[in-house]
């Protein structure tokens, strides 16, 4: 699969499309995000596997929002997933990309990742291989739905006990943008207290997230408690399409919330 | 433009978290924790996920400082090193070696605390020595 995305990405930094590609290096065993600037770099790319098929993904639209701010001029390469296309578009319409400045080489993920992510679209719009992983079934989701509601709410509860409000769901986030951050706002909820304020915490997150999440399960796979935010989040994210008919990143369209 | 991802150790606790330090232009700009390592395996702590804010900070302490007339003033390494000796060398004729005591640190090499015991031991005379979690 890599040798596929080595040839694109060496076309792009040739003809000098771009003036560099952020995707992931395998380096000293250990897989990382890095800007590759020229073609003889390019052995060292991998998709992120590690010890499981992508199972070393990065914030990488994160590190590119950081590199677009100094280098607004200049257009860069990406590598992305599913989620990640997702999370370019979302970004494209709150304004913090822009799309001329940036070339996406999509990857498709494989079966055993889609099924792990329950993703419901792990390949982005074009991908440099053709075989594409099947949508998955939103079992995590419907587990906890079908618990009667004193013992979902008894479940979240349980699971918000365990944060040691670290905030790295927020760090690591690549839709998490905002200046002035609502988790972070003695408004609603008292910045340097532990434990966290339960539920207000976590559902003050899970609200902001609206018309932003793009299931990329990275808060997940950060959180040092093993609280399961990206259910939570796929449960967010369901209500909204229901009542709005909207899922971020599916579409190039704004939020229905984005009304300012 | 030089965009960086250097990977790195923690300085804060012992556990000894891995995490990449993003830079632009010599500028750090994020902190992103390593999947890949053992340790920490893509997972930080509050402080871990902020070390990008204080190393380049502004307000942060560059060059010894010692007060002088209620004034703390910059002086150099010697004039700092030879003001603590000098007081410490001081403490210990009038009061004796286990008037003083020492915090080594989890931010440092075993080889660093060992120094550190060392001094304390063999040096000033007191086992007066314990870990900086206890401060």
């Amino acid at each position: 699969m890599s040798e596929n995305i080595k040839t694109k990405v060496a076309e792009l930094l040739s003809s000098g499309q771009i003036k560099g590609f952020l995707g992931l290096r395998s380096n000293e065993g250990h897989i990382g995000p890095y800007l590759f600037t020229n073609e003889a770099e390019l052995d060292s790319l991998v998709v992120g596997d590690w010890k499981n098929r992508g199972d070393s993904r990065y914030p990488l639209n994160k590190c590119l929002i950081n590199i677009a701010c100094k280098y607004p001029e200049d257009t860069f390469g990406v590598l992305v997933r599913g989620c990640d296309e997702r999370g370019l578009k979302a970004l494209y319409t709150w304004n913090q990309l822009n799309p001329n400045k940036v070339v996406a080489v999509g990857i498709a993920c494989p079966q055993e990742l889609a099924d792990a992510c329950e993703c419901l679209k792990p390949y982005p719009d074009e991908c440099v291989d053709d075989e594409k992983a099947k949508a998955c079934e939103q079992k995590a989701v419907s587990s906890i739905d079908a618990l009667a509601i004193a013992d979902r709410f008894a479940l979240w509860i349980r699971e918000f006990t365990k944060c040691v409000k670290c905030y790295g769901c927020r760090d690591v986030c690549p839709m998490c943008f905002c200046k002035e951050c609502s988790v972070g706002s003695d408004d609603l909820i008292h910045t340097g207290q532990l434990p966290p304020e339960m539920p207000i915490f976590h559902l003050t997150r899970a609200v902001h997230m609206i018309g932003r999440c793009i299931d990329c399960g990275l808060c997940n796979e950060a959180c040092p408690a093993d609280i399961p935010l990206r259910t939570l989040y796929k449960k967010v994210a369901d209500i909204i399409d229901k009542e709005f008919q909207y899922r971020p990143g599916y579409t190039d369209a704004k939020s229905p919330l984005n009304v300012l | 433009m030089e965009y960086k991802t250097t990977l790195t150790t923690c300085p804060y606790c012992g556990c000894g978290c891995g995490f990449y330090l993003e830079s632009i232009d010599g500028r750090l700009v994020g902190t992103i924790p390593s999947k890949t390592s053992p340790v920490n395996k893509g997972k930080l702590c509050i402080k871990g996920w902020n070390v990008h804010e204080f190393v380049q900070h502004p307000n942060r302490l560059t060059r010894p400082l010692v007060r002088k007339n209620g004034e703390l003033q910059e002086v150099s390494w010697d004039e700092a090193l030879d003001y603590t000796a000098d007081k410490l060398r001081n403490i210990k004729e009038a009061s004796g070696p286990d008037s003083i005591a020492f915090f080594a640190s989890a931010k440092v090499s075993n080889e660093e605390n060992y120094l550190l015991q060392k001094f304390a031991r063999a040096g000033v005379g007191t086992n007066n020595i314990d870990h900086c979690a206890r401060l």
